[in-house]
């Protein structure tokens, strides 16, 4: 169950070898989460933050699990909610793609789409149904600031990320009043090994920072969760900017 | 979760066996200010329904009555008959299955034990869908007062009473400049009184901290009443102010307006008044006179926190004390009491010693570590936190808190092996 400060005692992590979302288990396990379910592609990488979250008091394990193969997510999710309650679910896989070159490679592109979307829109859906049979839970959706509006630079992964938004939204509505709920956390530039090598965007920001927003939206019951909290301002306006303004802007 | 609101014996069994797969709880009138009553995805069962008091014997003071009713619907059966319950918490508004699951505790503890030690028998129906009359001394007895109605749904009860000659209490109040000086007090003056408490400021500092405004008292007897009050001495008309309103915004509960509140309230109190006439509202539930109080912390709510240390522990409540005035929590709520010795529920909460209890505004940062903190130096000083106002503790503590916890599990899995009884309560802590 989570507490009375939203902090679970039970996590499933959705692509647990995301440094964010690895972030936001430390921070959690620091409080009282026991049981960490990190779910990924089999790598050492995820092995390694498994170890990481038991060395700090954690019941840490593995569980082979792919973003893209929807078939098996209702079979696999399912069996892992059967074990016990959840008491949130991180839908933290996702990537960035090429940006320079997926407009002009539609297969990369779809990659991107079939990641951040298609297989978030399986997942979600298979929690969410979990979630509600249980009657309590949080499901916490990366989301990104490139979802409010996509971008010249880098449109595919921004309309991938729009779609997981507005799909996660949509959840959360579906889910109001079963006891169940969805929050959306919108991170600006986090610096990541997914972003290494890219140039800065102004009000950049790192995991920790993350982590600490989320934990803070857990405490009072956020849907929606800006990281840093700024943003929100920064987005209201960009979605105010006229077209050929807009356009020209590089981001 | 499906809430279900049964009017009798055999309702509430049907109900119990209709139950989902994750099970069910009953609920009283949502006092609770945790997660004692609630089951998520599973069933509750609103036990207001059963609501009649069945009988009262005037001669030897009982009252048989249904789990569902009210301490408010007591009070008021059994005032003009010259009996009071006897125990009664900060509300009115619980009922007596509540005050039986939660063992609750009033300002006599120190007196007169916690609400088990003042109940004959109970009625409980447990998994197997069998009604049992169980008395004190058994050891389901013990796993039911304090068990938080893990062990089975109490649909109704026997209660000793106590005879009053009036309505209205007698109160002595007094200040205490620091906490050493209120435990002094207390320590000294207790056993002269019937009902004791203390409201402390948790906000003074320095050579004032855990100042504080005691206030103890008994029933009046006839002779100490005016003659205008003799004419109706049992009247019970506790009047109630305006509800607070829907939305209030979060932060009205600062360290500024707390402070403040609590530094009018010291100040307004006498340094040493003996004798004063107060109604029974007034001094037992003056919260009750302001409906939907709990609004005022806005939407993210408060947190309670109640825990005892044995006497002999006192350095432990010094130092809570202190963690709390450094931190400079705004609760304008705090209220310090002495217990009398145990009850023997084997989930029952109070022991003989020191309890503070204090609201805290949810919205703090860092409170829940802070809380952490807190647990650590009550466990290591062998007290315990309370369960009916828990939401926050830490399962691996709640052993060290509560030595019969195994006792009632094993109880638990023996009685109920299939889980029908199931809260969130039970769930977080692993009761």
């Amino acid at each position: 169950m989570q507490d009375a400060f939203g902090i679970p005692q039970s996590l499933l992590v959705l692509g647990g070898s995301s440094e964010i979302a690895l972030a936001i288990a430390r921070r959690l396990v620091a409080h009282r989460t026991r049981t960490v379910l990190l779910a990924g592609r089999p790598s050492p990488r995820l092995d390694a933050a498994a170890a990481e979250l038991r060395g700090l008091g954690a019941d840490a394990r593995t569980v082979a699990f792919d973003a893209e193969d929807t078939d098996s997510h209702e079979e696999l999710l399912g069996k892992l909610f059967a074990d016990g309650d959840i008491d949130m679910v991180l839908l933290a896989f996702g990537v960035l793609g090429d940006p320079e070159h997926d407009e002009e490679r539609p297969q990369s592109a779809v990659r991107v789409a079939r990641t951040n979307y298609t297989g978030a829109l399986s997942a979600g859906l298979v929690c969410g149904q979990a979630l509600r049979r249980q009657g309590h839970g949080t499901l916490a959706v990366l989301s990104s600031f490139a979802a409010v509006r996509a971008r010249r630079g880098n449109f595919v992964y921004g309309s991938s990320k729009a779609g997981l938004d507005a799909f996660a939204q949509g959840l959360g509505d579906a889910l109001y009043g079963t006891g169940a709920r969805v929050m959306v956390v919108r991170p600006g530039f986090v610096r990541t090994r997914m972003t290494s090598g890219l140039t800065e965007a102004p009000l950049a920001t790192d995991p920790d920072t993350v982590a600490a927003a989320v934990e803070h939206g857990l405490r009072r019951r956020r849907e929606t969760v800006w990281v840093p909290g700024g943003l929100r301002l920064v987005a209201a306006a960009l979605r105010l900017l006229p077209r050929p303004l807009f356009r020209r802007l590089t981001l | 979760m499906t809430l279900v609101r049964p009017r009798s014996y055999a309702e509430t069994a049907a109900a119990v066996r209709d139950r989902g797969p994750r099970g069910v709880i009953a609920r009283g009138l949502g006092r609770a200010y945790g997660d004692a009553a609630q089951n998520a995805g599973g069933h509750v069962l609103d036990m207001t329904g059963l609501n009649r008091v069945r009988s009262v014997d005037t001669e030897h003071g009982e009252a048989v009555c249904d789990a569902g009713v009210s301490l408010h619907r007591l009070m008021e059966v059994l005032l003009p008959l010259g009996w009071f319950v006897p125990v009664t918490p900060g509300t009115r508004q619980v009922t007596v299955g509540g005050a039986v699951c939660a063992d609750i505790h009033g300002k006599n503890h120190h007196a007169e034990g916690g609400f088990a030690r003042h109940v004959r028998s109970l009625d409980l129906l447990t998994a197997d869908g069998e009604v049992r009359t169980v008395t004190p001394g058994t050891d389901l007895f013990d796993a039911t007062t304090g068990g938080m109605g893990l062990t089975g749904v109490v649909l109704g009860a026997t209660l000793r009473l106590l005879p009053v000659e009036t309505s209205l209490m007698t109160v002595d109040t007094e200040r205490a400049t620091d906490l050493d000086d209120l435990m002094a007090r207390l320590t000294a003056g207790d056993h002269r009184y019937r009902y004791s408490v203390a409201w402390i400021d948790l906000l003074a500092r320095g050579s004032a901290t855990g100042r504080a405004v005691l206030t103890r008292g008994d029933h009046a007897p006839l002779d100490a009443l005016p003659a205008r009050s003799r004419r109706d001495p049992l009247a019970f008309r506790p009047g109630t102010l305006p509800p607070a309103p829907r939305f209030l915004p979060d932060g009205l509960l600062r360290r500024g307006t707390v402070g403040l509140f609590n530094e009018l309230w010291y100040r307004r109190a006498p340094r040493s008044r003996t004798g004063e006439l107060q109604r029974l509202s007034a001094f037992f539930h003056p919260l009750d006179g302001v409906p939907d109080w709990n609004r005022i912390y806005g939407r993210s709510g408060f947190v309670q926190y109640q825990f005892v240390v044995g006497h002999e522990r006192a350095d432990a409540l010094r130092r809570v004390v202190g963690m709390l005035a450094r931190r400079r929590c705004p609760s304008f709520l705090a209220v310090l009491k002495r217990f009398g010795p145990a009850d023997p529920g084997w989930l029952s909460f109070p022991m003989a010693g020191w309890t503070l209890a204090l609201d805290i505004p949810a919205g703090l940062p860092g409170l829940g570590r802070f809380l952490d903190e807190l647990d650590e130096v009550v466990a290591e000083a062998g007290g315990r936190v309370y369960l009916a106002k828990d939401a926050r503790l830490r399962p691996e503590t709640l052993a060290a808190m509560y030595p019969r916890l195994g006792d009632f599990r094993a109880l638990r899995a023996q009685l109920d092996p299939d889980g029908v009884f199931a809260s969130d309560l039970a769930r977080r802590l692993g009761l």
